[in-house]
């Protein structure tokens, strides 16, 4: 797994329940180092290992867990380039949704090394889509649900949004935009530091 | 303008936002929602195009007809007022007859910002919707941003490294019972000296009555003593002195800058002295001294200072030291060389 994803994890532990949480984390999952370098690639097993560990530390479902992971990497400030990267995917939620299937093709042109599961948003009706994530970690899907959730409140938009569960190796999110433009949302200003 | 003008303006600013319609007399007729927001506050229609741009490549006359000869030509471009954005364009002249497209022998310029996107897109708070579906601008603003990001995590990986190189370069040239540094280190440093054509002491010293120490009194309390005598040696030398434990309770010291032998005796003197207090371990009181021999990297040649002349001349000194009675400090003198060391007994030189 990239190290970039074992970073998120550990980002995700230190801002949200602080490094004594980690530090028991670390321990549990047996790491012998304690910090993820975000450019080097780890074992898979690493990351099971981490995400068990982190459960029963801090005593959650692994759902509950890797969607708060999703919410975190686009609300935190510690991990804002990433909110920011997405935000340049469409100018409103609606077309962010369309650019979640080039959404891999976009992490590896940032990092070649990178490889996020395939994405593919097919379309019922005007308002309501399915999300389907192919390969990846499994739970890889409550992670997109949390990051979604989060960026329709960035866009202003109202969503109900629902993990459908795994069937050989996908998983599905199914999508309910109710209105795309039910808040101000948050400011996004193209170049750096405008606002 | 023609009959078709609206129909013409709305799908021009839909396709290439940053547009203008020209007339035969160089004003502009229609402009792009994005090319307006260039000048905010300023109403563009109506103004002549080369007063609120400057055409900088390829040279032109400056009339109407010299603009449309322009035609199909790569322009670079330059706002006349506020931050003088740079941008690059195309020209399309418009027919001459009244039914044409667009303004009758007037042009259709075209334009984008070139390399200077990253500063218009702050100067001019542009957005996503700025930009026509086509245009490429943002997916190379968010290539940008992640590449930036990208590239800050691979340079503090490589800060992290970089910081473990040296921490693990520190101890492999590091004496890990003392903190002086080791023979290793010693080699490197001396040569870095050399290449700097700096100018220094060299001193050996081996200690005097050590191995009675560690014979009758173990050795925890050997290695106590070892320990007090690097102590004793940070403190009377200075920090970009080298001080470095070769072997048991032999020593390689470089004092860096100096070149008069009477200053060097003094501050081996001293250090002897320092060394001969006793030093207690679990209530035994251990008693050693130091014998000393030295030379002056300035009474060698340069270029090309001859290191193990250097050495076996520090060395020649020390058993010259050793010979005199131990406990006392010898400067290398050429005549020594070659004698044997009970010949330097009576003339220690100073």
């Amino acid at each position: 797994m990239h190290g970039m994803i074992n970073r998120a994890i550990e980002r995700f532990v230190r801002d949200t329940y602080g490094r004594n949480a980690w530090g028991l984390i670390t321990a549990r999952a047996e790491l012998d180092f304690a910090e993820f370098e975000a450019m080097l690639s780890y074992d898979d097993h690493v990351t099971e290992d981490v995400l068990g560990a982190a459960c029963d530390v801090l005593n959650k479902p692994r759902e509950a867990l890797l969607e708060d992971i999703g919410t975190y990497l686009v609300s935190h400030p510690n991990v804002e380039a990433l909110r920011r990267l997405l935000r340049f995917g469409g100018v409103d939620f609606h077309e962010f949704l369309h650019s979640l299937d080039d959404l891999p093709e976009r992490a590896r042109l940032a990092v070649p090394d990178l490889t996020l599961p395939d994405m593919e948003l097919r379309e019922h009706g005007a308002t309501t889509y399915s999300l389907i994530c192919r390969g990846g970690h499994p739970g890889f899907g409550h992670v997109i649900t949390g990051l979604l959730r989060t960026m329709a409140d960035d866009y202003g938009a109202l969503v109900l949004l629902e993990h459908k569960g795994r069937r050989e190796a996908s998983e599905i999110i199914e999508v309910h935009l109710l209105t795309s433009a039910h808040a101000a949302g948050r400011a996004f200003e193209l170049s750096v530091g405008a606002a | 303008m023609a009959a078709a003008g609206p129909y013409l303006a709305g799908l021009l600013d839909t396709v290439c936002p940053m547009h203008a319609l020209i007339s035969a007399t160089g004003h502009i007729q229609h402009a792009g929602p994005t090319l307006r927001k260039l000048f905010p506050g300023d109403e563009v229609l109506g103004q002549r195009f080369l007063e609120l741009f400057e055409i900088k490549r390829p040279g032109h006359g400056g009339t109407m007809a010299d603009l449309r000869r322009l035609t199909g030509r790569k322009l670079h471009l330059r706002m006349r007022h506020g931050p003088r954005t740079e941008a690059k364009g195309v020209l399309v002249a418009l027919p001459e007859e009244k039914a044409g497209i667009g303004p009758s022998g007037g042009a259709l310029i075209n334009l984008s910002f070139g390399i200077s996107v990253v500063d218009a897109i702050r100067d001019f708070g542009l957005t996503g919707g700025d930009f026509a579906a086509t245009d490429l601008t943002i997916e190379m603003l968010y290539l940008i941003e992640a590449k930036t990001a990208a590239m800050e995590a691979s340079r503090l990986l490589n800060l992290r490294l970089q910081g473990a190189k040296i921490a693990a370069e520190e101890q492999a040239y590091t004496d890990t019972l003392t903190g002086l540094k080791n023979r290793r280190a010693l080699d490197h440093l001396l040569e870095r000296l050399v290449m700097s054509e700096q100018d220094f002491a060299l001193i050996h010293l081996d200690l005097d009555y050590f191995k009675a120490v560690n014979d009758t009194l173990g050795h925890a309390a050997g290695d106590h003593v070892l320990r007090e005598v690097a102590r004793a040696m940070v403190q009377q030398t200075r920090s970009d002195d080298i001080l470095v434990r070769t072997g048991g309770d032999e020593f390689v010291l470089v004092l860096s800058r100096l070149t008069d032998a009477a200053r060097v005796h003094e501050i081996a003197s001293r250090l002897i002295a320092r060394l001969e207090e006793p030093v207690v371990f679990n209530g035994d009181v251990c008693q050693i001294s130091a014998s000393v021999g030295s030379t002056l990297s300035c009474r060698y040649p340069r270029p090309g200072l001859d290191l193990d002349r250097m050495m076996e001349d520090a060395d020649t000194a020390l058993y010259a030291a050793k010979a005199a009675g131990r406990g006392c400090h010898v400067s290398f003198d050429p005549p020594m060389r070659g004698k044997s060391a009970t010949g330097c007994r009576s003339k220690p030189a100073v």
